[in-house]
């Protein structure tokens, strides 16, 4: 065993960026599920990012327009989602099953001359003399912009679900639609415009693992990121710091467990490899011990009709 | 399964419609546990599978399915196939072996052909390459090159197919380099270039300046690639995209001779269980081409490497080797016979770490 091996700087720097992707699907699933609508896609939506992202800012030599592409190009798969759901009143499980399952083979289709492709790099910003500061400059300020972007929306979800008139607007669609179509709100453009926010999020997520985590493109890249982006949610109890504490709980120690590895710590493997879930999972069932219960209308269609 | 899966079912729904056109054709169905875009293990099994396509034209139909989860989505997946007709069925994952043993017992005028396994039936096949033969020319190659006298290696799962991979370039990293010593990072997984680019780049913080990988993606060599001064070897498949540097060499799975040779057998009615273990010799593995940044005294000592191993004059696994806990194995010039081999479950001596059981 070496322990001096782990690099506490580089390892605290390396499970922001792993956790980075997670924040940005989870926070807008969280959103769209504050609003009623349980989207299983988020999958589908980050590979479509990741591969609009990638194509993008290989094109134009631009990873900043990358990601820009990616949030449009999820937003716009989430489109036929929220058409399938909102308008053909389809069942929301079975249309974000569908969805992920096109998210992957439309972005292995476009992806297909993009295979070995080195993509632009985006620069960390430049913080000055506070990059410079012992331990935390380090740790805090060596990143890009993207990362920053994740931990400001989270801070934005946050204060608008519970500060602003929209973000009470939101919650009210989520609770009870019937409720909020009767004082006159319009539940399906609302749903709509949640559903096209998730989107934007994991298309950034997506592009933030193809363009920075890994980055490269490959099919079927995310392998599994999506999912867990979902369970975050739920185990989140739907509260936008908890589902940040997850995510780089989830980011943290699976980073800690390959570390580990590496130093070659006398712990079965097969515990640190499983850690990074049960942990994430027992800290969340902990904290979602206030009995949060998830927006009462959460997947259930709207039609004002009913 | 993505679109162009969904888009084959549909055409052979279409197919089957059109009744006694397709009966004449033989069906050979794949299933694959990764995408057939990984750019590895999986890359090169579809290329086996156009291979048959080519070679038979209008005679075969193939079918596969990708990113199948080892496990009872397979068997699923493997009973859907047979039930929809297919006459040979290739499974190319380690974990697909109860799975296939399990659907080959329902379905008995199926032949079945499971990818490193070691479980056979009457019409269950088993094949695998030896590529341990080409571990030992990067263990060779990596040895030579190290400067930190410390090399990573991402592992999938702690299979004997794994462990004798890390062996053998131990083995022969060990022989150029007495100092070099690995870093094993086991994965858990064949596929996740997330986690994969993960693995390389703490390898890399831990001072690893030559990363060897047992799984699928190609992630490893982009991590590699923006860490500047690491090479990789391309797994599976030649990776050449990332050439010269980091990939600076590779180890080729070709598997299209085997699989249009089976096929062939299967139309003849000639086929038989058997168990089919090649290497470098017949073509099996390959060595994708050495770069220019490796030095030329070390590339000219891997391709003799290469040549002795192809001609039988050299088995990677020749005495004298000690286990781990530095009981004997092979003795001065004995070498390894296929049953420990194939079951390989120890670590040699020198390498630090246990063997997840």
């Amino acid at each position: 065993m070496d322990l001096s091996a782990i690099n506490p700087l580089l390892f605290v720097a390396g499970f922001l960026v792993a956790a980075t992707p997670l924040i940005f699907a989870a926070i807008g699933e969280l959103v769209a599920e504050k609003s009623g609508v349980l989207n299983l896609g988020v999958e589908g939506m980050m590979i479509t990012g990741a591969i609009c992202g990638f194509a993008t800012a290989v094109e134009t030599g631009s990873p900043l327009l990358g990601f820009a592409a990616a949030a449009v190009g999820g937003a716009v798969l989430s489109l036929l989602f929220a058409f399938l759901t909102q308008v053909a009143l389809a069942n929301q499980v079975a249309s974000g099953l569908s969805l992920t399952l096109f998210g992957l083979g439309l972005s292995a289709l476009i992806g297909q001359s993009y295979v070995g492709i080195k993509p632009p790099r985006l620069g960390d910003i430049d913080f000055g003399p506070l990059a410079d500061i012992p331990v935390i400059g380090p740790i805090l300020f060596t990143h890009d912009i993207i990362l920053y972007l994740g931990i400001a929306l989270v801070a934005g979800v946050w204060a608008a679900l519970k500060f602003t008139r929209a973000g009470l607007i939101l919650r009210a669609v989520g609770e009870s639609h019937d409720a909020a179509h009767a004082l006159g709100y319009k539940v399906k453009r609302i749903r709509t415009m949640a559903i096209l926010f998730g989107g934007a999020c994991a298309g950034l997520g997506g592009a933030y693992i193809s363009l920075i985590r890994v980055p490269q493109w490959t099919e079927g890249m995310t392998a599994g990121i999506g999912w867990i982006a979902l369970a975050l949610v739920v185990f989140a109890s739907w509260k936008p710091w908890r589902a940040l504490l997850g995510a780089y709980l989830f980011g943290g120690i699976t980073q800690l467990q390959l570390n580990l590895q590496g130093a070659g710590v006398a712990i079965p493997v097969e515990y640190l490899a499983m850690s990074p879930y049960i942990i994430t999972i027992i800290v969340l069932v902990v904290l979602s011990a206030d009995k949060s219960a998830a927006p009462a209308s959460l997947g259930r269609t709207f039609h004002a009709s009913n | 399964m993505k679109l162009s899966t969904l888009m084959t079912s549909a055409a052979l729904a279409l197919g089957l419609a059109s009744g006694a056109v397709a009966q004449d054709k033989t069906k050979v169905g794949f299933v694959f546990v990764g995408p057939v875009g990984d750019g590895g293990w999986t890359y090169e099994h579809n290329e086996g599978r156009l291979a048959v396509e080519k070679e038979f034209g209008d005679k075969v139909e193939t079918v596969f399915v990708e990113s199948v989860a080892e496990g009872p989505d397979s068997e699923r997946v493997m009973t859907q196939m047979a039930l929809d007709g297919a006459d040979l069925i290739f499974t190319t994952s380690f974990g697909y072996m109860d799975p296939t043993i399990n659907v080959a017992k329902k379905f008995p005028d199926v032949k079945f052909e499971h990818a490193t396994g070691y479980k056979r039936a009457d019409n269950v096949s088993t094949y695998s390459a030896r590529f341990y033969e080409g571990r030992a020319i990067q263990g060779h190659i990596a040895g030579s090159m190290t400067e930190s006298n410390i090399i990573g290696y991402i592992g999938s799962f702690p299979i004997p197919e794994v462990i004798r991979g890390i062996n053998s370039a131990y083995i022969h990293a060990k022989k150029v380099n007495p100092d070099v010593q690995f870093k094993i990072v086991w994965a858990y997984t064949w596929f996740d270039p997330a986690k994969e680019a993960d693995a390389a780049k703490v390898l890399i913080e831990q001072g690893a300046d030559v990363v060897l990988q047992h799984t699928d993606s190609t992630a490893p060599q982009a991590a590699a690639q923006e860490a500047g001064n690491v090479i990789t070897f391309g797994q599976a498949s030649d990776m050449a995209q990332y050439g010269p540097k980091p990939r600076v060499s590779s180890i080729i799975d070709d598997w299209a001779p085997y699989y249009i040779e089976r096929v062939k057998a299967v139309m003849d009615g000639t086929w038989e269980s058997t168990d089919t273990w090649d290497g470098i010799g017949p073509g099996m593995v390959g060595i994708g081409e050495i770069t220019d940044a490796v030095p030329a005294e070390v590339k000219a000592e891997a391709l003799e490497l290469k040549d002795k191993i192809a001609s039988g004059d050299y088995h990677p696994f020749t005495g004298p080797i000690n286990k781990q806990d530095g009981s004997a194995w092979l003795a001065e010039g004995e070498s390894a016979d296929d049953g420990t081999l194939a079951g390989m479950n120890f670590y040699v001596e020198g390498i630090e770490g246990t063997i997840p059981q």
